[in-house]
């Protein structure tokens, strides 16, 4: 049995992270974000993708250490 | 078509990064594969949230969610349906009435339950379609996810075909049920946080929820069928009649098609979904896992959003949306073309990743329940039964298993060539499987509340229910079919305004002649089985075991009430 709450954590942090820091570099190119109503969704959707993934390992840390 | 979708490096990475995980999953769970039970059953050691993740997720395959967000397009809201009415009653009556009996029986199997209750003959015909079945539905969903990948973004088809199975392979070969299990637990949370960018940026897109309902009003009541401008936008307040929704069916062909006999074939039945609760860690979790898999599953229609826009977006030449494929509409291509639209760089490799976690999903999920349906329902049964070495037996087992799986995908690219080859075998299959559920629910739902039912009561159910799909089939199809694959092809005798109430109202016959025989001939033959065999089996000759010692949030009745509460709420509020 493996916890599947830590891959899960640590694949969203990743990819999280991935995007977020995309998202800061792309933050002023215009052109890049014509398609997405100019919204910087990289850096949206790397946020609460990174934060998913903590939460998910955090929660893993818990429930551990109560055993 | 397959200009701009350029991927950026960004792209490839989100993908990577991905498969590294999922392969990394079976490689952390090969050592744990030591005999059979491991890898055909994942050792019964689920907790009930990753039982009930996985019981959804192996629904929301690449077919799957290509066509719901397809649906969103062509019927609106009323999709909607096909996650409430059509599933969640019947992921209760699962979990609250039926599971006790599946899993307390320590059959392995749905064919192997039916062995039990009833014998060999209804078990061997159960197993050998649903194994046929089985392989040929992966085989179709991974053609689909193939053409798909070949069409948008100009990958070559049989390599794309090729690479994606042979990942699927590498981990549920390595990993069996349990890397298949957890791998969907993962995949579920992609495909959720792949769809939403989507969902966010088309609801802002039109303008949100006021919005949307003001841009979708004049384009839908000026469609030629004349429906009310709310249509896209609601459930059930336009169907009193069928003329008035784009399902061409009237609410009583809703409730009894797709919210009795297809719900309750697909998920009381149906051993892909039962043996993610098969594998869950005790009683009270099996229970317990497609009611919590309930919750998340009502949220789903949420991701549909986009489809139900793109009916605005399509009807509005300004747009330049459109689904068109070589001229003639393609609901399927809906999602790609979404993702096309709004989708920069970064969030369009995480899209892309959800509908290849989709895929994987859907597969895996396949190949898994086949392998166990093959080496415990034939193999082990038919072809070399168990000795009395049982240590030696498992490691037999185990190697068996794992070539089934290896035949499993190969099959499945062999059915994914030949669907390239005839391409309107794909719904035709769609229509099949369902004929061989609808049958089936009738037989095990007697069987389990119904002490009486014999076992040429059952096979005699199956087989005339299968036969009333079959002729209905031939006997009717949908309004502007052009091949036989959609029906009519002994002699029309009645024409549905769409496939979709061709579908329910052929599982409403099956089902009922099932049952119908299936009573007849349970009365006219004699009951072989003595109750004490049928102890565990059935409702009326077991003893009920309250839990107890459950937390008040981990007994089955007050979750399914919870469930049947925000279903309530939720239906009444998109009425």
């Amino acid at each position: 049995m493996i916890d599947i709450r830590i891959p899960i954590g640590l694949l969203f942090s990743i990819l999280g992270a991935l995007l977020l820091c995309y998202g800061v570099v792309t933050m002023n190119t215009q052109s890049l974000y014509q398609k997405s109503l100019g919204i910087d969704v990289n850096l949206w959707a790397g946020a609460w993708m990174l934060l998913f993934g903590l939460a998910m390992l955090a929660l893993s840390q818990k429930a551990n250490s109560q055993k | 078509m397959s200009d701009g979708f350029q991927l950026a490096w960004i792209d490839y990475a989100m993908m990577l990064v991905y498969f590294t995980f999922v392969i990394g999953i079976g490689w952390a769970l090969r050592r744990q594969m030591s005999d059979a039970t491991a890898f055909l059953e994942a050792g019964r050691s689920m907790p009930a949230w990753v039982a009930g993740i996985a019981f959804i997720s192996t629904s929301l395959g690449a077919l799957e969610v290509m066509g719901m967000i397809g649906c969103g397009a062509k019927y609106g809201m009323l999709t909607f349906h096909f996650y409430w009415i059509g599933a969640i009653p019947a992921m209760l009556f699962l979990g609250v009435f039926m599971m006790p009996f599946y899993y307390g029986s320590k059959a392995r199997s749905v064919p192997e339950y039916l062995k039990l209750r009833f014998d060999e003959k209804t078990r061997a015909l159960n197993a050998v379609l649903f194994s046929v079945m089985t392989i040929l539905v992966s085989g179709i969903s991974m053609y689909a996810i193939a053409i798909l990948t070949e069409q948008l973004l100009g990958w070559n088809f049989y390599v794309s075909l090729f690479a994606s199975a042979a990942i699927v392979l590498i981990y549920t070969y390595l990993g069996g049920l349990s890397s298949a299990i957890h791998n969907e637990v993962l995949q579920f949370f992609i495909v959720i946080a792949g769809l939403l960018p989507l969902v966010f940026l088309s609801l802002h897109d039109v303008g949100g929820w006021a919005g949307m309902k003001e841009r979708l009003g004049p384009v839908v009541s000026s469609l030629p069928e004349h429906f009310a401008a709310d249509t896209w936008l609601t459930t059930w307040r336009h169907t009193g009649r069928a003329a008035q929704n784009p399902m061409g069916i009237e609410w009583y062909g809703i409730v009894l098609g797709l919210g009795f006999v297809l719900s309750f074939g697909y998920w009381c039945t149906d051993f892909l979904v039962i043996q993610r609760a098969l594998a869950a860690r005790s009683a009270l979790a099996a229970r317990n896992t497609p009611l919590i898999a309930a919750i998340p599953k009502m949220l789903v229609p949420l991701l549909i959003i986009p489809g139900v826009i793109s009916v605005w977006l399509m009807h509005t030449p300004a747009e330049h949306f459109s689904i068109l494929d070589r001229g003639v509409t393609n609901y399927d291509l809906t999602i790609i073309m979404l993702m096309r639209r709004y989708l920069p760089p970064g969030v369009l490799g995480l899209g892309l990743t959800a509908l290849l976690a989709s895929f994987m999903s859907g597969m895996a999920g396949n190949i898994s329940a086949f392998n166990t349906v093959w080496t415990y329902d034939l193999y082990q049964a038919y072809l070399r039964p168990p000795s009395s070495d049982a240590k030696l037996d498992q490691t037999h087992y185990l190697r068996v298993a794992r070539l089934a799986t290896v035949f499993g995908v190969l099959a499945s690219i062999c059915t994914a060539g030949v669907a390239a080859e005839f391409r309107n075998i794909t719904d035709f299959m769609q229509t099949i499987f369902s004929m061989v559920n609808a049958p089936l629910f009738a037989v095990i739902f007697l069987g389990m509340f119904w002490r009486r039912t014999t076992g040429h009561g059952a096979f005699a159910g199956l087989v005339s229910g299968l036969t009333t799909a079959v002729l209905h089939h031939g006997l009717t199809e949908p309004a502007g079919s052009v091949t036989m694959f959609k029906g009519g092809w002994l002699h029309v005798v009645h024409t549905y305004p769409v496939e979709l109430s061709q579908n329910f109202w052929c599982a409403i016959f099956s089902c009922s002649t099932s049952a119908a025989v299936a009573i007849a001939v349970s009365l006219l033959t004699r009951q072989r089985k003595p109750n004490e065999e049928l102890v565990g089996l059935v409702y009326s000759l077991t003893p009920r075991t309250a839990a107890t010692n459950a937390q008040w949030y981990e007994r089955p009745a007050v979750l399914a009430l919870l469930v049947a509460v925000m279903g309530t709420v939720l239906s009444l509020a998109f009425w």
